[in-house]
């Protein structure tokens, strides 16, 4: 065994003397470092690098990465109640098979014959979010929800020539901090104006007479969300869109896709167009990189030119009888037009997309009434547990989803005490809400999903009363 | 001979894909079977709140169940099983320029699916996650010595929005210097990535694009000519996708800062530069790196990906938050910054792909890194030398004998010329050969009938030959028999897709709801 030599690295396979020499001698160069000839001497790095040592070994390699991630704790072996965007739901051990394929994991693109398998799952993803939306166009993902909500308001201010959008106050500051940038600053030509809107008092719903005042002949889009930041559904989604449609303005609601078995498609209360996140479609919450946004709309010409991404249309081919799919009004992303292109776009989430295909094929129409049902049905039940401990009272309790917000005020409490001493129970209490949204005072955003148990949920309770109670 | 050990024949080995037929899932499946169950509501949870819809405004119920399959959870399984074998998805050979194809480690998949990290929340309590804001951190302090930058951060969902974010921080340095009503121009080359371009429109900008000269980047007089008191920035790669470098980079940097502009670095190109040459020692305020290319983490068909993003000190209290920082007592999410644009993805990244990249760099390490990038130029110059000697191809900027970086672009116009067979046709009917489809060319196309391979350092020398014989071989049948390359491909799951359809709103169909409406006449609806 020849000890003096550098071993080959196991992810290269020409790393190896001879080879080099050969490959060198067929090209007719003396070295490697002649091929650099191109780069001046004096932009080379003179310097060896100075990375940490190499860890070739697999074995060795593992052992450091999960000695690291062992430095954290996580929501399996705490009971979490954090939400706010990324949520911790069920996925289903085939979900995790199909997106580990190779097949689907490392490639990046092939052709709509070589590939044809990839572009059918896409397919499918974007034909079950339109039934669980009843819309009919679904672009692939983007980046997020925040994005979504993004591109789509910039959709409509393309399709209206205006320049404002009218939004809820409540609304998630780091959804509202993305799409703030999406609307660009006051400086630029195509500034738009985010106006925010109040809510109803007593039902944590988009005030009426607020956005009644508010809407006018400037107003590109009206953006609501159902279920919202704080959990809430718009029980007065069919007004809001008419309000937005009697202006001249477009619809756009946000909908939780989980939600979708048992709330109504937002088409169906005026939406013009739907967004949401599609990281509760099997997809781990993967310390939120596993978040991911949908666009949905009607099959109208005028929207689907404006789309900034990549639309799968289902196609026929040279073959009688048989389908494929590939990319429909494709020339108006950026890859065709660069700066004249419908915003960007570019590498997003699309493997996402396949979970989101296989979650939603194993769920059907009855799996999701059934994981709506009991995502509600334990919320519901958690926050009344809640609600009866003293000091404590729940901000909106009449309709929300799987996430509300819970009021420490009477407790004499802070949230982050109360957090705190919830961590000596091994549980994550709710996002901290109160310098968010100081109108609640001392507040948290608590979630609750088809996760959790009974036996979670009182637990949870007997803690928060043994810590209040101190 | 160069061939090795390895017969024209083994090269050229018969292949096909699996035919499945697999149809649609909507189509599947049989009313009341289930592929995923959830258990009702405990019973004293039923009892103390109802039935579920009880707890819905009336209004915003739910009437009619949504038409989705129903299937069996093995149904399930097997059917997409099927689509991922109908997909050939660089189990072939992909020299997929642009892309820098990698292998994905999959010790790195394994460690990512454990619970610490899968089931890690972001806001959770900062001294819980320890583990992976050193990871973060590490990785930070490992592309500030690649490139000579000051800080990083992943928060850009893809190498299009690390741009996009570097438009965002522009605007917030000439924002807060009161100069960005003026500062409207941002400056590109017809080259570099569409997303340069495409990022600075949607930001605001108006984008000045430069020509190329022979030598196959801009001039410096063209620069000149561009850069004024009215730019804000300048966008470029560099080496191009030609396998070109700018030489006078240098003085790019050097003109832009005196106008007063800053300048990005799209590193997109970076494999065959890997610890040669850094960033911020050629001028650049900032860079970007895709982890999900250069860095060995997995690309998913087009993300989950990670635009890193890094800029020099002046540049740092201007980027998106949550930074992550080291103190004294560990590490933290630094939200607290002024200055900040603001968010461009919530959260702070694809935390997992940061992950892999991190271990990526660590498994190569400086000496690995360094190898890559010889082996990536080496088999790039390798692979030329060997294109050039087939008929109907040419090399983009002939005139630059200069040997060429880790990518070229070659042209098949000859070939169409001769034949009628163009680079389309030849991409479709590698796949016949169990090759996947190489890129071609970014819009616009300067080199007529363009492809672009990559080989990277993954690839074996025999791998590399076995993709030029069958480039040989299909010109062969480019001029023997036309039609057998311009009908193929001939040996995939399906036949050549119609793409008329594509562009025409009366056929177009994105779902199958739409698909039933327009070509069964709605019979299914519903």
């Amino acid at each position: 065994m020849r000890q003096n030599e550098p071993s080959a690295h196991p992810w290269m396979a020409n790393s190896l003397a001879d080879i080099k020499q050969a490959m060198l001698k067929e090209i007719g160069a003396r070295s490697v470092e002649e091929l650099f000839e191109q780069i001046p001497s004096s932009h080379r790095l003179k310097r060896p690098l100075r990375l940490p040592r190499q860890l070739s070994s697999e074995a060795e390699l593992k052992r450091h990465l999960v000695d690291l991630l062992a430095k954290n704790e996580n929501c399996e072996e705490n009971l979490n109640f954090l939400g706010a965007g990324c949520w911790q739901h069920h996925v289903p051990a085939v979900v995790d098979e199909i997106v580990g394929r190779a097949e689907f994991l490392t490639p990046v693109w092939g052709s709509a014959q070589s590939d044809h398998g990839r572009n059918q799952a896409w397919f499918e993803y974007a034909s079950q979010l339109g039934e669980l939306l009843a819309m009919e166009v679904v672009q692939l993902s983007v980046y997020s929800w925040g994005c979504a909500i993004g591109h789509g308001i910039r959709m409509a201010a393309r399709l209206t020539g205006r320049h404002e959008v009218l939004l809820p106050r409540l609304i998630d500051p780091e959804r509202l901090s993305v799409i703030r940038n999406y609307c660009e600053p006051q400086e630029m030509a195509r500034h738009i104006d985010v106006v925010q809107i109040g809510h109803d008092r007593k039902t944590g719903g988009l005030d009426l007479k607020e956005l009644k005042a508010k809407i006018s002949a400037r107003t590109a889009a009206v953006y609501f969300e159902s279920p919202g930041y704080l959990g809430g559904i718009e029980a007065e989604g069919a007004e809001i869109a008419r309000i937005a449609r009697a202006a001249g303005a477009e619809t756009i609601v946000g909908a939780d896709p989980i939600s979708l078995g048992l709330l109504k498609p937002p088409a169906e209360y005026g939406a013009d167009i739907a967004v949401g996140p599609t990281q509760p479609l099997g997809v781990h919450m993967n310390c939120g990189g596993g978040v991911g946004g949908y666009i949905a709309s009607r099959d109208e010409e005028r929207y689907v030119r404006e789309y900034n991404g990549f639309l799968v249309s289902i196609t026929e081919t040279s073959k009688t009888g048989e389908f494929g799919f590939s990319l429909a009004s494709a020339h108006q992303t950026s890859y065709g037009m660069r700066e004249a292109g419908k915003d960007w776009t570019g590498n997003s989430v699309y493997l996402w997309a396949i979970a989101n295909a296989v979650y939603m094929s194993l769920l059907g129409p009855k799996g999701f009434e059934e994981v709506g049902a009991l995502i509600l049905q334990q919320a519901h039940y958690a926050a009344r547990a809640l609600a009866r401990i003293k000091g404590v009272r729940i901000q909106f309790p009449k309709a929300f989803f799987k996430e509300f917000v819970v009021n420490f005020d009477g407790t004499g409490k802070t949230v982050a005490r109360i957090n705190k001493a919830l961590r000596r129970h091994r549980i994550f209490g709710g996002k901290d809400i109160s310098r968010e949204f100081p109108e609640f005072g001392q507040s948290a955003l608590y979630c609750v999903t088809e996760t959790h148990s009974r036996e979670d949920i009182d637990r949870l309770a007997a803690a928060l009363k043994e810590i209040v109670g101190k | 001979m160069s061939g090795g050990q390895m017969s024209e024949k083994d090269k050229l080995a018969t292949y096909h894909a699996p035919v499945w037929s697999e149809p649609v899932v909507m189509e599947l499946g049989h009313p009341g079977r289930r592929g995923q169950i959830f258990a009702a509501a405990d019973a004293k949870i039923r009892k103390a709140v109802g039935e579920a819809r009880s707890l819905l405004p009336a209004a915003m119920r739910r009437r009619q169940a949504p038409g989705l399959p129903e299937l069996s959870e093995p149904e399930v399984q097997r059917h997409y099983l099927h689509l991922s074998q109908e997909t050939l998805g660089m189990m072939g050979i992909s020299l997929f320029g642009t892309c820098t194809m990698k292998y994905n480690p999959r010790v790195s998949e394994m460690v990512a699916a454990r619970p610490d990290l899968a089931a890690l929340h972001p806001h959770q309590p900062e001294d819980t996650l320890q583990g992976i804001l050193e990871i973060i951190h590490s990785f930070d302090l490992i592309l500030r010595e690649l490139s000579g930058m000051d800080q990083f951060i992943f928060q850009a969902g893809g190498g299009a929005d690390a741009a996009y974010t570097n438009c965002c921080v522009t605007r917030a340095y000439h924002q807060a210097r009161g100069e960005l009503a003026r500062r409207d121009e941002i400056v590109t080359s017809i080259q570099a990535h569409p997303c340069n371009a495409a990022t600075a429109a949607a930001a605001g900008f108006k984008v000045v694009t430069l020509q190329l000269e022979e030598n196959g980047y801009p001039s410096l007089d063209a620069l000149k000519a561009a850069v004024s008191n009215r730019t804000a920035a300048l966008l470029i790669g560099n080496p191009d996708d030609m396998g070109i470098y700018n030489p006078e980079i240098r003085e790019w940097t050097r003109i832009v800062h005196e106008a007063g502009g800053l300048c990005f670095y799209d590193h997109a190109n970076f494999n065959g530069v890997m610890g040669k040459l850094r960033a911020r020692d050629l001028g650049f305020d900032a860079c970007m790196y895709m982890l999900h290319k250069t860095f060995g983490a997995p690309k998913g068909g087009g993300g989950p990906a990670v635009g890193a993003y890094g800029c020099s000190r002046a540049l740092a209290p201007f980027l998106p938050t949550p930074v992550v920082a080291k103190t004294a007592d560990g590490y933290r999410l630094d939200h607290e910054r002024p200055k900040s644009t603001g968010k461009i993805r919530e959260y702070w990244g694809n935390v997992p792909q940061v992950m892999k990249a991190y271990a990526w760099a660590r498994a190569m390490g400086a000496e690995g890194i360094n190898e890559a990038s010889d082996l990536s130029v080496l088999a790039n110059n390798y692979m030329d030398k060997k294109l050039g000697e087939i008929r109907g191809l040419s090399r983009s900027n002939p005139d630059v004998g200069k040997w060429r970086m880790e990518m070229t672009r070659w042209g098949l116009g000859k070939l169409k010329e001769e034949t009628g067979v163009g680079t389309a046709d030849v991409a479709n009917r590698m796949a016949d050969y169990g090759i996947d489809p190489y890129w071609m060319s970014h819009e616009p196309w300067i080199v007529p009938e363009p492809f672009t391979p990559e080989a990277g350092e993954m690839y074996s020398k025999e791998d590399l030959d076995r993709w030029v014989a069958v480039i040989a071989r299909i010109v062969e049948e480019a001029y023997a028999d036309p039609d057998l390359v311009k009908t193929a491909p001939h040996a995939q799951a399906i036949h050549r897709i119609k793409s008329a359809p594509l562009d025409d709103p009366k056929q177009w169909a994105m779902t199958w709801r739409a698909y039933l409406a327009k070509h069964r006449h709605g019979q299914e609806a519903g």
